[in-house]
């Protein structure tokens, strides 16, 4: 079943035009990768669904309801959690506060102490600086923050953008491995990487942007296996 | 000497109330009230008028604290609605020319009703001039009450910031908008709550300082000045600091007014305030961040 379906979105800011007529649909379990070069609008796509960015035309339907005219803070109690590029830690808040605060909805506060001793016995290494503020773990922490966050959220569908960003390699792994372990927990997502090994190889389905329009779809081994896309995004 | 200092910690609780309503505000929104002195103002005429409708004359006003703090939050939700929220993350200086007009607004407007004269609620002498001792050091009744209640209304905030669902949304929203709302949080309302806590905090000092002062719809601009000094002082956005900001304009003032009088005070707290800038350009407590 479709969770989410984009319908033929057209979007930007202002004059500036930066999606085309992009359709996309996730399923229910289903991880979703979404890749493409610097400025194809991968991430002002992410910005429609979570409604920084107003579509000019097009529809974005969640579980059957038009999300374009959901308020913008209206997503996180209806299970979408969307971690930014750039993690979106409160840096200033304790690491304990910033979880505490992905159950701040009425969905997730019931199940807070639940949520709290799961996320925390995911990412250890949060659980010795509950105290601390966010601001000072570091990069690959803050990351984990970030998803241990989302995932107090108990999310129906996880958005990421850019998890690899300004990661060191090792690191990188450490993430996109416990990405599979909530993949394999049955959690459907939407990755959006400029890192496409990384992103095909988690992913069921992959689609590539290119300049604002959605240039190619299918199962992520396919596109892997592509020759044109291997020769733009690889060098191969 | 302890009898002076005593005075200034004991009125200075009451700006530091004032002060803390104000970096809550600025600690959130971004915005500074300049109209802080006049919502104080407000009330103190709520107090007023409360007082004459309901309280026998002579009797102490501070149970009227509840109904000021509702009336005051109310208002406060109000004039955000009304004027503040066109310009929270708007340009970086109209909220200036905003709130300097609606001091002025507020104080002709009450100026309108309830004319310029001084006005002063008649509480009986032995509340008025009332004073524990202990171990030779005197405290007014008054002074103490208004220390007491600041001194909880502050502990109050610092309780709701730090481990309230709303405090570590008003948090968030300061640090990243964007972040609190994708994690749920409806932005507007932290905006309203704030802002009539901040209200609410001025009003509250208002009753606390009836007793003490002469209403009149100019007395905002007083506190006003103090009320900012204090929060500079303290460093922007901490609240510890905009707390131990006002008590040490308190004994400034308090110190000056003894030993010399009482209008070089201003002058006083001006230089205390010129001279911490200068070795702590952040403020006592400020580290450079704005931390709600």
């Amino acid at each position: 079943m479709n969770m989410l379906k984009m319908d033929k979105v057209c979007a930007g800011y202002g004059d500036l035009k930066v999606l085309f007529d992009i359709s996309l649909e996730i399923n229910e379990g289903e991880v979703v990768a979404l890749v493409g070069s610097n400025g194809a609008g991968k991430t002002t796509l992410l910005r429609t669904i979570s409604g920084e960015v107003i579509p000019t035309s097009g529809s974005i339907k969640w579980l059957g309801m038009e999300l374009t005219k959901l308020p913008e803070n209206k997503r996180a109690v209806n299970g979408i959690a969307h971690i930014p590029q750039g993690r979106g830690i409160l840096a200033s808040l304790s690491i304990k506060d910033n979880l505490l605060l992905g159950t701040y909805t009425k969905r997730t506060k019931p199940r807070r102490a639940e949520l709290l001793e799961n996320a925390l016995q995911m990412f250890p290494i949060l659980k010795e600086r509950l105290n601390f503020p966010a601001g000072s773990l570091s990069g690959g922490q803050q990351q984990m923050l970030a998803i241990a966050r989302a995932m107090m959220m108990a999310p129906k569908l996880l958005i990421l953008d850019e998890p690899s960003l300004g990661l060191a390699p090792v690191v990188v792994d450490d993430v996109y491995r416990i990405l599979d372990v909530m993949k394999r927990q049955g959690s459907s997502m939407l990755v959006i990487e400029q890192n496409l090994t990384k992103a095909l190889s988690i992913s069921d389905r992959g689609y590539v942007l290119e300049t604002g329009h959605m240039q190619m779809t299918g199962p992520s081994k396919e596109l892997l296996n592509n020759k044109d896309i291997q020769k733009a995004y690889l060098g191969i | 000497m302890i009898q002076v200092i005593i005075n200034g910690l004991l009125i200075g609780a009451v700006y530091s109330l004032i002060a803390v309503g104000l970096t809550m505000i600025h600690g959130v929104m971004k915005i500074v009230n300049f109209a802080q002195g006049e919502l104080l103002m407000v009330g103190m005429y709520v107090t007023y008028v409360l007082y004459g409708a309901f309280v026998a004359e002579g009797s102490a006003p501070y149970f009227l604290i509840v109904p000021v703090c509702i009336i005051m939050f109310l208002f406060g939700a109000l004039v955000f609605k009304v004027s503040v929220s066109h310009v929270v993350g708007k340009s970086e200086t109209s909220y200036i020319i905003l709130t300097i007009g609606m001091s002025y607004l507020l104080r002709y407007g009450f100026q309108m009703i309830f004319g310029s004269n001084y006005q002063s609620i008649p509480v009986s002498e032995s509340l008025k001039f009332g004073s524990i001792t202990i171990g030779g050091i005197v405290f007014t009744t008054t002074r103490l009450i208004a220390f007491f209640a600041a001194l909880i209304f502050t502990i109050f905030v610092n309780y709701l910031l730090s481990s309230t669902d709303i405090g570590r949304a008003m948090r968030a929203t300061s640090e990243n908008k964007t972040v609190a709302t994708s994690l749920g949080v409806n932005a507007k309302i932290v905006y309203i709550v704030a802002f009539g806590l901040g209200t609410v905090f001025a009003g509250v000092s208002g009753l606390l300082v009836t007793p003490l002062y002469m209403i009149y719809p100019s007395v905002g601009a007083v506190f006003s000045t103090i009320a900012m000094s204090a929060m500079v002082l303290g460093g922007l956005g901490n609240i510890k600091g905009a707390m131990i900001g006002g008590m040490i304009i308190g004994v400034v003032e308090a110190l000056s007014s003894t030993y010399l009088t009482t209008n070089v005070s201003q002058i006083f707290i001006n230089l205390v305030l010129i001279l911490i800038l200068i070795f702590k350009p952040y403020g006592l407590f400020g580290k450079g961040v704005r931390i709600a």
